[in-house]
């Protein structure tokens, strides 16, 4: 019997008109696993997360969430079936208070019946969201809107949670503490699918990592097989 | 004193009018980021929905207001969603057409069925006053200003109190974070739409029992209505209300002071004022 999937990429690519983004992508990612992609500037990496998400489609090739095929969909639909993404940039909602914003996070109907439950368990992972809880969201600082960015896509209660470099303009000490924070949250069965340009740290937090370079997947393996030099070279195309 | 108290007066009555019919333009721009042409020919619209109401059921233009709000706002979501929705993200030209040819549509259909004759929501209220010393207070003004208040306030709670009025505001922050939480943001539009609908009935209602209209006279209200968005600032619902406050002020006390034919005039010239201290309005973000 084959072992089941979180999430099965195979073979898409994605077009932005006539600009080749991504060439024939392929991963996986296993329900309990927290899996790195990792690539310079430009190399596709927001692309394949917004196409898993349902922004984009892709042109040919399929994605499957435990078996379902979900290309094709729509964000709204992809989110009912378990997949949320926290946003490059993190895009919290500036207007709306940090309560707000999580509570936006239920958005489905079976997030909102469980969305006080749900909503203690973030507080308990970032207190901080909990003490600022009336804040509103822009004029958190970058790491607080960071915490905020999970904890909204969390509301969701994912099975698969799709991280765009949350380490961006985080200080060293704030990043160590929510890279903390998600190992907590895929202890509790959550798979984690993470892109970084920082090639140290996801290499540290995940158990597969996947080089991506121009658009095309150029190395593969778990971390502790690859070495540095190796993952460098992928990732400079040198 | 007193010679002035009345002008004071009736401004800040005409003022709740006025804002209640900016409501809708202004929400729709924060929201959809659409420039709704056709929003005064909504608010006339609801004038002779209620004119049609009054004339079929005999009722007073008042209690109309209770099946006419309910039909534009299905109007409004048609709109949104067979229309707006389709050009959405295709730049700002496309919805400005639209809303363009609604506009045209609205005034022609109005025109065939009510002929252009001048008509009116005739109640008794346009004749009752209450005295106060010197002043007299007309009661419609005052059933205008606090009915468009009632409006501003309740659409105010909407927005901050509920869940959709809630996921309004965070697709008006930013429309992919709210489709990554799973909201479907074309309904979201079609509802704020349907929304702005039921304002400009309600404004309509209101502006058919104080002023006369005629099939044409939407353009006229769309004007006012960005007169009042532009100097209370888009999008904001306080900048609605101050934004009615000061245009209604700055027109009746000119009209008090120059003369009747010089209304219009001081209420631009203040709306210029606005303009050149804050461009983006009292309340709008720079
Ligand atoms: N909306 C778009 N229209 C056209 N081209 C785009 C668009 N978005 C991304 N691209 C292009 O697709 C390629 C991949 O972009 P992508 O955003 O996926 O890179 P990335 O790996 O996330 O980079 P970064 O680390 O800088 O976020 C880039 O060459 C980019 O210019
Ligand atoms: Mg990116």
């Amino acid at each position: 019997m084959q072992r089941e999937l979180a999430l099965k990429v195979d073979n898409i690519n994605v077009f932005y008109g006539e600009f080749h983004a991504l060439w024939d992508v392929s991963l996986e990612v296993e329900p309990q696993q927290i899996i790195s992609v990792i690539g310079t500037n430009g190399s596709g990496k927001s692309t394949l997360l917004n196409a898993i998400a349902g922004l984009l489609q892709p042109r040919g090739g399929d994605v499957e969430l435990f078996g379902e095929k979900i290309s094709g969909m729509q964000p709204h639909q992809t989110v009912v079936r378990g997949v949320s993404l926290v946003p490059e940039g993190r895009r919290v909602f500036g207007r709306l208070t940090v309560y707000e914003n999580l509570i936006m996070g239920a958005y489905t109907p079976r997030a909102r019946k469980r969305r006080s439950t749900v909503l203690r368990m973030v507080y308990d992972l970032f207190p901080r969201l909990h003490e600022r809880r009336n804040q509103l969201a822009s004029t958190m600082s970058g790491g607080e809107q960071q915490m905020l960015a999970i904890g909204r896509a969390l509301m969701s209660e994912p099975k698969l949670l799709l991280c765009d470099e949350i380490s961006l303009g985080l200080a060293p000490l704030i990043i160590k503490d929510i890279y903390k924070k998600l190992e907590e949250i895929n202890r509790q069965g959550v798979a984690i699918l993470l892109v970084e340009q920082d090639i140290n740290r996801s290499l540290k937090a995940c158990q597969y990592a996947h080089v991506m370079l121009e658009g095309k997947v150029v190395l593969s393996g778990n971390p502790a097989s690859l070495t540095l030099e190796e993952v460098k070279r992928a990732y400079f195309g040198v | 004193m007193i010679d002035l108290a009345q002008p004071i007066i009736n401004g800040l009555l005409l003022g709740g009018l006025y804002a209640v019919i900016a409501l809708g333009l202004s929400t729709i721009f924060g929201i959809v980021r659409v420039v709704n042409l056709a929003h005064g020919d909504m608010v006339i619209l609801g004038s002779y929905l209620s004119l049609a109401f009054c004339m079929w059921l005999g009722l007073n233009p008042l209690w109309t207001i209770l099946l006419v709000a309910p039909i534009m706002f299905c109007v409004g979501f048609l709109i949104q969603s067979v229309l707006f929705n389709r050009v959405l993200g295709k730049g700002m030209e496309p919805p400005l057409l639209m809303a363009f040819g609604i506009s045209i549509i609205v005034q022609n259909f109005l025109l065939l069925v009510f002929t252009s004759d001048a008509r009116a929501l005739k109640s008794d209220l346009s004749m009752m006053t209450i005295s106060l010393g010197e002043i007299n207070i007309s009661l419609l003004y005052l059933l205008n200003f606090l009915i468009g208040l009632a409006v501003i306030l309740g659409l105010r709670q909407f927005f901050r109190k509920t869940f959709l009025g809630r996921a309004i505001r965070a697709a008006s922050d930013d429309v992919v974070a709210a489709k990554l939480v799973g909201a479907n943001t074309s309904s979201i539009y079609a509802y704020a739409m349907g929304i702005a609908a039921l304002t400009a009935a309600v404004a309509g209602v209101l502006v058919g029992m104080t002023f006369i209209f005629y099939p044409h006279t939407g353009p006229q209200y769309l004007i006012i209505a960005f007169g009042v968005v532009i100097i209370g600032g888009l999008g904001s619902i306080k900048g609605t209300l101050v934004g009615g406050f000061i245009l209604a002020m700055a027109q009746l006390l000119g009209a008090h002071f120059f003369g009747p034919g010089y209304q219009l005039l001081c209420g631009y010239m203040v709306l210029l004022i606005v303009l050149a201290i804050r461009p983006n309005g009292i309340f709008g973000k720079a």
